[in-house]
């Protein structure tokens, strides 16, 4: 077994002290050791933004990030997002535009979806197209993601900035 | 969205009040939240944690495998191979989109004596965590004889090419033929007199056309937990479209009785028909029972979902067909051979449906092959084989078209099928809404729309698609507030927990919200065929209907209970039970029900044939870059008969869905292997599915020619919408730059080498 570390992060506002070998994951070790599953693998190398996460706010892949470099950091997941008085609007806006068919790659597109509002409250069609680029969904088309992307950014223009951990 | 109503033959009492609206899906909290629990976030105490080994090989003979390295891993808890499968006999299974033969999935699985292809399953290894699994596997000692691959279809074909499984014959024409073979079966559907058919024609268009390998593309990859338990019983959590169907699949391959097998279906990321088969489910329970019991879980990475699932079948298509001055059809003929994979069971049977389908016929051949060659056993994808039959037969049909100079909807027209004709291979239509489909595209804005600019396109292509039956069943309770629980055996996958559940609302008369859906284990409900076919709104829900109907014959007993009046007496409408003045809410008896000692259940099963076929039509407009070759989509549209849309968000999904797919077949999507077979594209980065960037909106019109067979008249509509895109973009690329393309996919190259060899000639 190789040596382990401990890392002093912090997850969805809350301190965590993790152990972990330094070849894990930041995905592995919200997955397998926090059993966070809501942060999903599609692919393991970059390329379907399932496991996306918000490192000090930004958009990373958590398939490509190490579990040490969270030291000192803070981190979001899909199990951060809701507001203590209920859902995100973009969780809203996802059901209420049906965005979502078999959901696997909901938590990506939405934690994705809060790091374009957060940069840009209000942006165009094609600034959302541009920015979910890095989300595969399979199912449904990218049509009412980007609905409902757009109609979240519409119907409260900073709500970027609600929910989640981020400073 | 536009909606085209026909009232014609909707049982029940059309309008609606739930049916047609757009509630919020019941499991739509646990999915915006991350708290839906798919199949690789199961996780049970003391459980291990498996890894495959795969062949580096495509084809090549097991000489031994040695194990004892591996075994000797400190947390290494177990090994199994294919000697620790029992021995299976042919058993052919309809898993809902083809039947299949478990000795050669017990043989995919985990190969027996040979390997078949790049990523075939050797050997699985359980140990305390994946990193050990993963390091034991590589200790995993295996000679190898190589044997040349075969890759392509028509090569797997010839006399001489390698031969893949000894003990393949011919089925010609429902005989079985002697000699060695890749070739597993011939079909044929003939009709009239084909020389009489093409004398008839003025003009005659014969083309040839390739498809490449492409794969279902579901986000999440196949996963599985199973326990082998110390009394015997095996349970197995995963994530499928069918969990009956993978219990009846475990059962016979590890020679289990059916009873011994309970499958709890997790939350299911994507299927498209590519979780329907086995692949670790078996394995997970063999490493369970040789691990002492303990749970083994064993989640596939995205190269191995590439590599060994899926994909569908490459294919080779030649289609023939003449037409007159005037517009008429006179006779067609189709050779389609379908790769399988390393197995037999290509789809090549519906494609040969599908591909001439949509129009009137009275002579015509076609020809259907199932040959297997080293790739991946293929497994359904959506309307399977449609796609690559639909483009071919579009592509001649649009060229047919533009010959005559005839509109190419108008061409559609004059020779579509309708109720009472007969379909190219024998069944005869009830009511379709083809027509419908094409009138409403010929009237849809998009069709009217100018088209200005250079190397632009517009291309249309019409599709269809059979749908499925299959067998349903549901239990229902009523709760004292008065809300019903259903239990269901239908995996959700996109919407269809809401789609039933409003059914069941529109049947009893209740509310949407009361009703509370569950899918349930195999031990907990009857028998559910797989989500797949494009059938489970229409099943499950017909299903949900009966118990519906059996839920309220049960509460106006109570009523006549409660009122002291006679069971005949008691009329129930918009929730109230009367009888002769005196009435009861439906919620009023259903608040007595503990106290009365009748508790309300019912169950309800069906198995309906009248599935009633979906048509689509659709428009798109393209550009094309003549320096880099690539093919901007700009724009969509996608005309469907969905019979009844009972939930429209989730039937517009399934066509932006179905379109997406297409698109990416059409532009992008194809396995690439080397000459000897490996597989060098087995990633994300690499097999490239569309990305939100590479599409524009998907506009969609939901025509609603009700399916009479059908209390609501729903039709299945998921698998439909993937059957014209790869058509009616290589119509549009033919409008926008005058090449027909004649393979799939029409990528940059494809297009740079056909403009290239039209400006030389
Ligand atoms: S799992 Fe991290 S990008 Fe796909
Ligand atoms: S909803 Fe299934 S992958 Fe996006």
């Amino acid at each position: 077994m190789a040596d382990r570390v401990i890392v002093n992060t912090s997850i969805n506002g809350e301190e965590a002290t993790l152990l972990c070998e330094p070849r894990q994951t930041l995905l592995e070790v919200l997955r397998e050791g926090l059993r966070l599953t809501g942060t999903k693998e599609g692919c393991s190398n970059g390329n379907c933004g399932a496991c996306n996460v918000l490192l000090d706010g930004v958009l990373v892949n958590s398939c490509l990030v190490l579990a040490v470099e969270a030291e000192g950091r803070s981190v979001t997941t899909i199990e951060g997002i809701a507001l203590p008085e209920g859902l995100h609007p973009l969780q809203q806006k996802f059901l209420e535009h049906a965005a979502l068919q078999c959901g696997i790659c909901t938590p990506g597109f939405i934690i994705s979806a809060k790091a374009l509002l957060e940069e840009n409250p209000s942006p165009t069609e094609e600034e959302v197209r541009f920015w979910l680029a890095g989300n595969l969904c399979r199912c449904t088309g990218y049509d009412k993601i980007v609905r409902a992307v757009l109609d979240t950014a519409e119907a409260a223009p900073s709500v970027g900035s609600f929910g989640g951990e981020t400073p | 969205m536009t909606l085209t109503r026909d009232k014609k033959g909707v049982a029940g009492k059309a309008p609606y009040k739930v049916i047609g609206t757009r509630p919020l899906r019941p499991d739509g909290a646990d999915k915006v939240t991350g708290k839906a629990v798919y199949g690789a976030d199961v996780h049970l105490p003391a459980m291990l944690y498996g890894a495959m080994l795969r062949s580096p090989h495509a084809h090549a003979r097991i000489s031994s495998i040695d194990t004892s390295e591996a075994e000797r891993v400190p947390g290494v808890k177990a090994v199994v191979t294919a000697a620790d499968l029992p021995v299976i006999q042919d058993i052919l299974t309809d898993l809902g989109e083809g039947v299949v033969n478990l000795r050669y999935t017990s043989n995919n699985v985990l190969a027996h004596d040979k390997v078949l292809y790049h990523g075939h399953a050797v050997a699985a290894v359980a140990a305390t965590s994946t990193a050990i699994a993963e390091e034991a596997v590589k200790l995993i000692k295996v000679e190898y004889d190589l044997l040349p691959p075969v890759l392509d279809v028509l090569e797997a074909m010839k006399d001489d090419a390698p031969i893949i499984l000894e003990d393949l014959r011919t089925t010609e024409l429902g005989e079985k033929r002697e000699g060695q073979t890749n070739i597993a079966s011939h079909i044929q559907h003939r009709r009239g007199d084909l020389e009489q058919g093409f004398a008839a024609a003025d003009i005659i268009v014969e083309r040839e056309f390739r498809t490449g390998t492409v794969h279902q593309g579901y986000i999440e990859p196949h996963s599985a937990v199973g326990l082998y338990n110390d009394d015997g019983h095996v349970t197995v959590w995963c994530s499928t479209q069918g969990a009956f169907g993978i219990r009846n699949q475990v059962s016979e391959l590890l020679k289990l009785p059916v009873s011994d097998v309970t499958v709890i279906p997790t939350e299911i990321g994507g299927g498209f028909g590519g979780k329907l088969g086995v692949y670790l489910e078996p394995v997970v329970a063999l490493l369970s029972k040789k691990a002492g019991h303990r749970p083994v879980k064993m989640t596939m990475n995205r190269t191995e979902v590439l590599q060994a699932t899926g994909p569908t079948s490459a294919s080779y298509i030649r289609v023939k067909m003449g037409a007159t001055r005037d517009g008429k059809l006179t006779a067609a003929e189709a050779y389609l051979a379908y790769d399988a994979g390393a197995f037999p069971g290509s789809p090549v049977g519906s494609a040969a449906v599908v591909i001439l389908a949509p129009y009137k016929l009275d002579h015509l051949l076609i020809d259907g092959y199932d040959v297997i060659v080293n790739k991946p056993r293929s497994a359904a994808y959506r309307a399977p084989g449609g796609t690559n039959a639909a483009y071919a037969s579009e592509a001649v049909i649009d060229e047919l078209a533009k010959i005559i100079g005839m509109d190419p909807l108008e061409f559609r027209l004059k020779n579509a099928v309708t109720e009472g004709d007969r379909r190219a291979d024998g069944p005869v239509y009830a009511r379709i809404g083809f027509v419908e489909t094409l009138h409403a595209a010929q009237e849809h804005p998009h069709y009217r729309a100018p088209l200005e600019g250079k190397h632009r396109g517009r291309g249309v292509a019409s599709g269809f698609w059979n749908n499925w039956g299959g067998r349903s069943s549901v239990s229902a309770s009523i709760n004292p507030d008065g809300s019903v629980n259903l239990l269901e055996g239908s995996p959700d996958i996109g919407g269809t927990r809401a789609s039933i559940a409003m059914q069941l609302a529109e049947t009893m008369e209740i509310a949407y919200e009361d009703v509370h859906p569950r899918v349930v284990d195999t031990d907990s409900v009857g028998y559910n065929d797989a989500t797949g076919g494009s059938r489970t709104t229409f099943g499950t829900g017909w299903a949900a209907y009966e118990v519906g109907l059996k839920l309220i014959d049960e509460m106006k007993r109570q009523a006549a209970d409660l009122l002291e009046v006679d069971l005949e007496s008691i009329a129930y409408e918009n929730g109230i039970f009367s009888s002769n003045g005196d009435s009861l809410g439906f919620k009023e008896i259903a608040e007595r029900i503990d106290e009365s000692g009748h508790p309300v259940v019912a169950s309800a099963s069906v198995h309906p044939e009248e599935f009633g076929p979906g048509f689509g039509t659709h428009i798109v407009d393209v550009e094309v870059d003549p320096e880099t070759g690539k093919v901007e989509i700009l724009r969509y549209t996608a005309v469907q008969d969905v019979g009844k849309a009972i939930h429209p968000s989730y039937v517009e999904g399934q066509l932006h869905g179905g379109v997406a797919q297409g698109v990416g077949w059409a532009l992008n999507e194809e396995y690439v292997y080397d000459d000897e077979g490996h597989l060098l594209n087995a990633s994300f980065l690499d097999y490239r599915i569309p990305t939100a960037l590479d599409l524009p909106m998907i506009d969609t019109v939901l025509v609603e020619v009700a399916n009479p067979g059908h209390p609501f008249g729903v039709r299945g509509v998921g698998e439909t919408p993937i059957v014209p895109p790869a058509g009616a973009v290589a119509n549009a690329i033919y409008d926008a730059i005058g090449v027909r393309m004649t393979t799939l996919p029409m990528s940059p190259g494809t297009i740079l080498e056909a403009l290239w060899a039209q400006e030389e000639s």
